[in-house]
């Protein structure tokens, strides 16, 4: 190829590419507006439902009586973390309609301008929620953008055959060399691979906040986690639950639905506990969002509309063991469910949701880095 | 030919045999493990708990499992017939033909196989996203992200592995008989048809081969240009890591791996039945 021919094909490549970007560009706003002006009344459906979830997050039955009520059809896909949703979310046309992300993503997401904000005339079951979820979470104060789907907490799953019935309840078992020798927990205990979880737990376990953006307390903590790397098992987000029950750790940090499942199948489910350390722990939230560009963000209401229902609600909760933000639906929560403090810790009071330490976020990081060493 | 064979003697004998066992070991091992646990009945992946053929039922009534593997099936088929096309229609032009910007095709040919797979995902994502936009404002069509956006993805990133394997055949062969069917009148589609194509049939079935595992493999691509209502298997069977892998994904690859396996038998008997005919 003769280098005539060449630059031929660089600038109309380069001048393709310019006005696919300013197309992309005028219609995303048009989008956005479109979004911002249609209103939909509460019930209506303007076609079927694309639904971007977590695996096994939702009670296909709630999905079929969706689809009788309404008359519509519900293509539900499944993403394995925020950070795999979240690119496909903000590239934008990418054709979901409602999506499940957790807390801190939905900060992520209303700054980037990927979400809609919710038409809240559309949804009367948002009342539901109860007060401490219904506004003033960290990640969304006024509830613009988001509605709860479920909750949980952050604690500590445990192999009784190995620590005793008596152990005690704290974050000592892993930050305090002298507990973790007595409840035979050398090497046999696994951390979130994850910089806000793992130093959170610490900076809990030293009484402060785990969304400090202080410095001298952030070292505390990095030097906390860095000493309980030296006997630890491993640094583990996917597998902790089934390494626990499997008996390769006996004490594992990890989210409380997982460990629930998991110890419902194993040979001796009272062998297990799972708890949140009294000096306080991580709670986070799943949300509702319909995306800025929904093709049918008023099927999207609609849905939301009908999960917040009291019976609905309390069948998602029934069905997948999280905790349910929906303050009508606990007469219809199954009482084992409900009065599993698994699943509903009694004491809530010391439990933080993980806010968006903004550029202090660096710093997390970095700290957890050099303690993982 | 003018190969000249020699037997192994002695310790480098000994020496080839045992790599050989151990690679072959090292080949299969795992999938033997994989498949003797798929019928485990215990709900650890990783531990033994009696006979069971729990998993493949569960399989069987599981409609999410089998939605997936059928979006995997019809991307990989459509993905492969065009890639194969395309791929090979490729291979030929460069080989045999000279045009302006040849160098420049070739090169650019082969970069699906040497970019990343994360870096050309974002790139397919950033182009189906902007590029649907354009086509439905220009045209007024209401084009969105599914199968049809996976199966494109699939077929651009398969053409250049068909050519080039297309191509590796293409290269070692003599081109004596074209040329003796030319001389003999044979028009050019003739000759395409009753020389050149059978001879680089193995090619081309080797290279379907490997854009159809391609295309039932894939993770990474597939997630990020994936819309509504089309998750293929791998990539549902990926989501569901975050809640624990149970031996049901055990018997899904078992099942993937079988039906792999007739393929490639059913290929060989081609080739067999073909070459015992001529």
């Amino acid at each position: 190829m003769n280098p005539r021919t060449l630059l031929r094909l660089l600038a109309g490549l380069v001048s393709l590419t310019l006005v696919a970007a300013a197309c992309g560009d005028d219609s995303d706003g048009a989008d956005g507006g479109d979004g911002g002006g249609t209103t939909c009344e509460v019930g209506e459906v303007d076609g079927d439902l694309a639904l971007y979830n977590w695996a096994e997050y939702l009670d296909p039955d709630l999905v079929t009586a969706f689809e009788e009520e309404f008359g519509v059809s519900v293509v539900e896909d499944t993403y394995d973390s925020n950070e795999a949703m979240q690119p496909i979310i903000s590239a934008g046309n990418s054709g979901y309609d409602l999506i499940v992300p957790s807390d801190y993503m939905v900060s992520i997401l209303i700054e980037s301008g990927d979400l809609m904000a919710i038409q809240k005339d559309a949804v009367p079951n948002l009342a539901n929620l109860l007060p401490e979820f219904a506004s003033g979470l960290p990640f969304d104060p006024d509830a613009t953008y988001s509605a709860p789907y479920q909750w949980g907490t952050t604690g500590f799953g445990v192999d009784l055959a190995v620590t005793g019935d008596d152990v005690p309840q704290t974050w000592g078992l892993v930050f305090d060399p002298a507990l973790r020798e007595q409840y035979g927990l050398n090497g046999a205990f696994t951390l979130l691979n994850d910089p806000r979880e793992t130093l959170g737990a610490a900076l809990k376990y030293l009484g402060y906040s785990l969304n400090t953006t202080s410095d001298e307390e952030l070292a505390e903590a990095k030097a906390l986690v860095s000493e309980a790397a030296g006997s630890i098992a491993a640094f583990d987000s996917d597998q902790y639950d089934e390494l626990l029950v499997s008996g390769n750790s006996a004490l594992a940090h990890g989210f409380s639905g997982n460990f629930l499942t998991q110890f419902g199948g194993a040979d001796n489910p009272d062998q297990y506990t799972y708890f949140v350390p009294e000096e306080g722990g991580t709670r986070w939230v799943d949300n509702m969002a319909v995306v800025v560009d929904a093709p049918h963000p008023c099927t999207a209401h609609a849905f939301m509309n009908f999960l917040l229902d009291a019976e609905n609600g309390a069948a998602l909760t029934n069905w997948n063991y999280y905790a349910s933000p929906n303050e009508a639906a606990q007469p219809f929560i199954d009482a084992e469910v409900l009065e599993d403090p698994i699943v509903y810790p009694e004491d809530t009071s010391q439990l933080e949701f993980i806010s968006d330490t903004g550029d202090f976020e660096i710093n997390f990081s970095d700290a957890f880095i050099e303690a993982v060493g | 030919m003018t190969a000249t064979t020699a037997r192994p003697r002695g310790v480098t004998r000994f020496a080839l045999t045992i790599n050989a066992v151990l690679v072959f070991v090292f080949f299969y091992a795992p999938i033997a493990i994989l498949t003797l646990f798929s019928f485990s009945d215990d709900r650890l992946v990783g531990r033994w708990g009696g006979f069971t053929l729990g998993w493949y039922r569960d399989f069987a009534a599981n409609d999410e499992v089998q939605d997936a593997l059928w979006v995997s099936v019809r991307v990989a088929i459509v993905s492969t017939i065009v890639s194969v096309v395309l791929g090979t229609l490729a291979a030929l032009a460069l080989e045999r033909f000279r045009f302006r910007g040849q160098r420049v095709f070739d090169a650019v040919l082969y970069l699906p196989i040497i970019i990343p797979d994360v870096t050309m995902a974002v790139m397919m994502l950033l182009f189906f996203a902007q590029g649907i936009d354009l086509v439905n404002d220009m045209f007024g069509t209401s084009f969105r992200k599914g199968v049809g956006t996976v199966t494109l993805s699939h077929i651009a990133f398969n053409i250049s592995f068909v050519s080039v394997v297309v191509r590796a055949r293409l290269a070692g062969m003599s081109q004596v008989l074209e040329e003796a069917a030319l001389d003999l009148y044979a028009s050019r589609w003739k000759t395409f048809r009753h020389i050149t194509l059978p001879q680089i049939m193995p090619g081309i079935v080797g290279g379907a081969l490997l854009a159809l595992t391609l295309s039932l493999d894939d993770v990474v691509i597939t997630q990020f240009v994936a819309g509504p209502g089309s998750t293929t298997l791998p990539v549902y069977v990926f989501s569901l890591i975050r809640k624990g892998v149970t031996p049901l994904i055990n018997a899904v690859s078992v099942v993937m791996l079988v039906a792999s396996i007739i393929l490639v038998l059913l290929s060989l008997l081609a080739d067999r039945v073909r070459t015992s005919g001529s």
